[in-house]
């Protein structure tokens, strides 16, 4: 039976993903051309392309990791992250580019989630790309209607007298949640405080790790 | 404008590259800091030199963003360039 609806699974158990036997759209041809233009006329080159490609996927959430563990260790980085986000993260070799960056720390009476209900600006810098469900219109739309059901969507439930504030990143900020520092990781260091900063709890749709998973 | 200064989004609905989203059209919130200036973004889209413009981060109750909103006291920010806002007096309904 080759035409079983099984035969859209794989052996895994996966949907098989259609081959993209498509023409290219207008905005593929014009990417082509003008990356081929830029390489005949020696404006740059395949490999500083390439070399771009891998600075971009080498960015990820450990970078932001480390940022939010200085900011619980060291006040007066805290202080100037406040001051100058993108300052300082430049010079911890985390480079922002033209952007700003905003740092939101939380406090047992307020959480912050950030949100690009315009199109997916995210913090590329300090947690590389975006989850998929970053860019959807669900997260898009609901989390500034009703960020506290998404919230408990992603596993995080808020008392009522905690204020859930949406930062909707709508122009040249970019915003990193600075998350609650675990309980009992009192006079551990920046490295061991990281490992509990995950990506989500710097969007603001997660926690961190609890000090006893460490 | 100051901090803590009430602001209202105008509640144009121009056509083109905008960074103010709809959903705070026409509302009234608090200027919570002032950033910039940055180049006009409706500008530099078409490709015109955007003239610098304060941007501000102005927040926004939900009670006064949506209708009957479950938490009205929660907070939303966003940042929305000068020419979109107009001041509020405090005394005002």
């Amino acid at each position: 039976m080759p035409h079983d609806h099984h035969d859209h699974l794989s052996p895994s158990g996966h949907p098989y993903r259609a081959d993209n036997d498509v023409p290219l759209t207008y905005w593929h041809v014009m990417e082509i051309a003008v990356r081929e233009l830029l390489i005949e006329k020696g404006i740059t080159t395949p490999a500083a392309i390439n070399t771009q490609i891998d600075a971009m996927d080498a960015r990820n959430p450990t970078n932001g990791a480390q940022v939010v563990a200085r900011f619980w260790t060291d006040p007066a980085f805290a202080k100037a992250l406040l001051a100058d986000g993108a300052q300082v993260t430049r010079d911890m070799g985390f480079d922002i580019g033209p952007m700003h960056l905003i740092a939101l720390p939380n406090t047992p009476k307020l959480h912050n989630v950030v949100v690009c209900t315009l199109c997916s600006c995210y913090p590329r810098n300090l947690l590389g790309l975006p989850p998929d469900w970053y860019k959807s219109r669900a997260y898009r739309s609901r989390t500034v209607r009703e960020p506290r059901k998404v919230l408990a969507e992603f596993g995080v439930d808020l008392p009522p007298n905690t204020e859930v504030r949406v930062h909707d990143s709508t122009a040249d900020m970019r915003y990193i949640v600075i998350p609650n520092r675990p309980t009992g990781t009192d006079g551990w260091s920046a490295d061991q405080l990281a490992a509990l900063v995950t990506r989500d709890s710097m969007i603001g749709t997660g926690l961190p790790k609890s000090a006893h998973t460490a | 404008m100051a901090e803590r200064q009430r602001v209202r989004v105008h509640t144009h609905m121009p056509p083109g590259h905008v960074r103010t989203p709809a959903y705070l059209r026409g509302k009234t919130g608090t200027v919570e800091r002032i950033l910039g200036p940055f180049p006009n973004p409706e500008d530099l889209a078409y490709r015109q030199k955007g003239a610098p413009l304060p941007l501000y981060r102005v927040r926004f109750r939900m009670g006064d963003v949506w209708t009957n909103p479950d938490h009205p006291n929660d907070t939303i920010e966003a940042e929305i360039y000068a020419h979109w806002l107009t001041e509020v007096p405090d005394h005002a309904p």
